[in-house]
């Protein structure tokens, strides 16, 4: 098991290396630059600037030096946009924002689509069922760009109930509607997903041999029958954190919480080569960390994985 | 009086093609320590029976008529009560050892639970249980294999632990749903042996439900011969394979195989097995049977006492075809 999990660590390392190469190459490939504005800048100057920030060197040069930086003193270099600000500042800044507001949802969404999930099947084909699916294809076809304004309609200026936008760590308050509108159409998935493997392993065999050995109905589940149905919903947390991170983009925009995923959006659109290479790889590495995470959690439900 | 009583069972699905009618109106007795065969091919209801008595059948199931255990007829008996004579009084081997233990516990786990919920055991004291009862179905080496996961285990040896865990509250019947189909052959007669042996020791009402007939002749003292979801003919072992009065049975009897008579081809009975779908009417083996009169389709033959221990539902037994 430590061993595995060293390997995978191990082969990390190259994955990081190609990420940053390629986004660098793809970057750089695109036309246009981070000083390129609508007004012609003197030649002079911009060849200051591009000395400036090392967009003189050749490619192999610059992602060299940035590598270099990276891991000797781990520096992701300073925007090409705000002047006073390194990636590290930015990214320090914004990512705990969306560490909180990401958990808080992820888990929000496990747990309340396991649950919605698991009942759903267990009252197969009752109200209670009915109910649980129409909750989900409900919250499954209301993308969150659409959830998030219909929030603050509503919560905000409607019943004024809560603040409409910002971020505060000490008041949960502000958490509440980013964290509904990134959870909700995931939480409908995992409910959906639960419901389909946990209906399949109700009328599986081994669940008759638990229930004729006199276990309670509720035993039944919650020993025997829960394991097994969460596999497919741990193979789906892999994608589903993914598409959280990009998810938090709108969440930034709509909600102004000042997480990375606006400094994302903004560093692609100002061409701020380093902070978007920042993120980038700030996404990659938990990426790939959490889907090591994942592969540890589906080794300790299957006792049929060794690794 | 009997240890079960069955009357008139019936077992029904539901499903959107309409009504599946598994089990018409099954009556039959089991006495304390008797071992009885219920025969039948695929589809005779014969496992849906079965299941009906532990509450065991699928939602969409519905049973009728009466199953009386100890004053008690399990066929309305409430979750709790169910719960109270699974496993404790009436124990259940089923026929695929490989899909019926649970693959994500190790087996002290699931054979502990049944002593802890019945007994009250400790965890530690109900493991000690398990692993007595893993030597006594001959796993060797139980006290460490216990801690394995069934993947673990060969297809007979997890029967062996089915066997075990069933055992474990010493049940006083015994349900035996083809505990041997799964298996290979020289496994097969292992299993039998192993259950005749416990069987005795144990002294335990057991059902065997099984297709093959040359099992039943080795392990039952009366068996039921089961089609269409009724009872075909009932009689005891040898007065059964040694005259059959029923042409079901009679077919079922030829269709063995046999090493002594040098025959060139496998003797089926033509035809298929009936389609349960709708209510039936008549006798469900009339579209196969060699002997079917008029009668045989519009009225449903009843199963009438002879012989003093036999029964069949025929109204044209062999006897009389060949008088």
């Amino acid at each position: 098991m430590l061993v595995f999990i060293l390997k995978r660590l191990a082969i990390a390392i190259p994955t990081l290396l190609l990420l940053i190469v390629f986004s660098f190459l793809l970057m750089h490939a695109a036309p246009g630059g981070p000083f390129t504005q609508e007004r012609q800048m003197p030649p002079e100057v911009l060849a200051n600037l591009n000395a400036k920030y090392g967009l003189d060197q050749p490619l192999w040069q610059q992602i060299w030096s940035y590598i270099w930086g990276i891991v000797a003193h781990f520096d992701f270099g300073p925007s090409f946009v705000y002047k006073d600000r390194s990636v590290n500042d930015i990214i320090a800044q914004g990512f705990p924002v969306t560490l909180t507001y990401g958990g808080v949802s992820f888990l929000v969404a496990v747990l309340a689509g396991v649950t919605l999930g698991a009942v759903a099947a267990v009252k197969h084909n009752t109200i209670i069922d009915y109910f649980a699916v129409g909750i989900s294809i409900g919250a499954q076809v209301l993308p969150n760009f659409v959830m998030a304004p219909i929030l603050v309609i509503v919560f905000t200026l409607i019943l004024g109930w809560l603040p409409g936008g910002g971020w505060r760590f000490n008041d949960p308050s502000y958490w509440i509607m980013p964290v509904i509108a990134l959870s909700t159409s995931y939480m409908a998935s995992i409910a959906r997903i639960m419901r389909s493997s946990m209906l399949e392993v109700l009328n599986s065999n081994h669940i008759r041999t638990a229930r004729a050995k006199g276990l309670p109905g509720y035993r039944v589940i919650i020993r025997h029958a829960l394991k097994p149905a969460l596999l497919p919903v741990v193979s789906y947390l892999g994608p589903a954190f993914v598409a959280m991170i990009t998810g938090s983009v709108i969440v930034d925009i709509y909600f102004s919480t000042g997480g990375i995923g606006k400094a994302f959006v903004d560093s692609a659109l100002n061409r701020d080569y380093a902070v978007m290479m920042g993120v980038t790889i700030l996404v990659g590495a938990l990426t790939i960390f959490f889907n090591l995470f994942v592969d540890i959690i589906y080794g300790w439900i299957d006792p049929k994985i060794r690794y | 009086m009997a240890l079960l009583d069955v009357e008139n069972l019936t077992v029904r699905f539901d499903t959107p093609e309409g009504e599946i009618h598994a089990v018409n109106g099954v009556s039959f007795t089991l006495d304390k320590g008797e071992t009885l065969g219920i025969v039948g091919e695929s589809g005779s209801g014969k496992s849906q029976l079965n299941f009906a008595l532990l509450g065991l059948l699928a939602r969409n199931g519905r049973t009728g008529g009466r199953a009386m255990f100890d004053g008690l007829n399990l066929l309305d008996a409430s979750a709790r009560q169910l719960n109270a004579i699974r496993a404790k009084r009436i124990a259940m081997v089923f026929q695929d050892p490989m899909t019926s233990l649970n693959p994500y516990m190790r087996i002290s786990e699931q054979m502990a639970e049944v002593l802890m919920l019945h007994k009250g055991l400790s965890k530690r004291k109900a493991v000690e249980e398990s692993i007595h009862m893993l030597d006594a179905v001959r796993i060797p080496d139980a006290k460490n294999r216990v801690r394995l996961y069934p993947h673990e285990f060969s297809g007979g040896m997890r029967q062996r632990v089915m066997i075990a865990m069933s055992l474990l509250c010493h049940p006083e019947i015994l349900i035996a749903d083809e505990p041997t189909t799964a298996l290979d052959v020289t496994v097969q007669a292992q299993i039998m042996e192993l259950l005749a042996d416990l069987q005795r020791d144990f002294n335990m009402a057991t059902i065997l439900i099984t297709h093959d007939l040359g099992v039943v002749a080795g392990f039952c003292e009366r068996a039921i011969v089961m089609y269409g979801g009724r009872v075909m003919e009932e009689a005891p072992i040898d007065p059964l394979f040694e005259k059959p009065t029923h042409p079901y049975t009679r077919g079922l009897l030829d269709a063995i195989p046999r090493v002594d008579q040098g025959q060139d081809a496998l003797r089926a009975i033509p035809g298929n097995p009936p389609n349960m779908a709708g209510a039936p009417k008549g006798c469900p083996f009339a579209p196969r049977c060699g002997f079917v009169t008029e009668r045989c389709w519009a009225e449903t033959p009843p199963l009438v006492a002879f012989d003093g221990a036999r029964a069949r539902a025929c109204y044209r037994p062999i006897e009389e075809v060949a008088a």
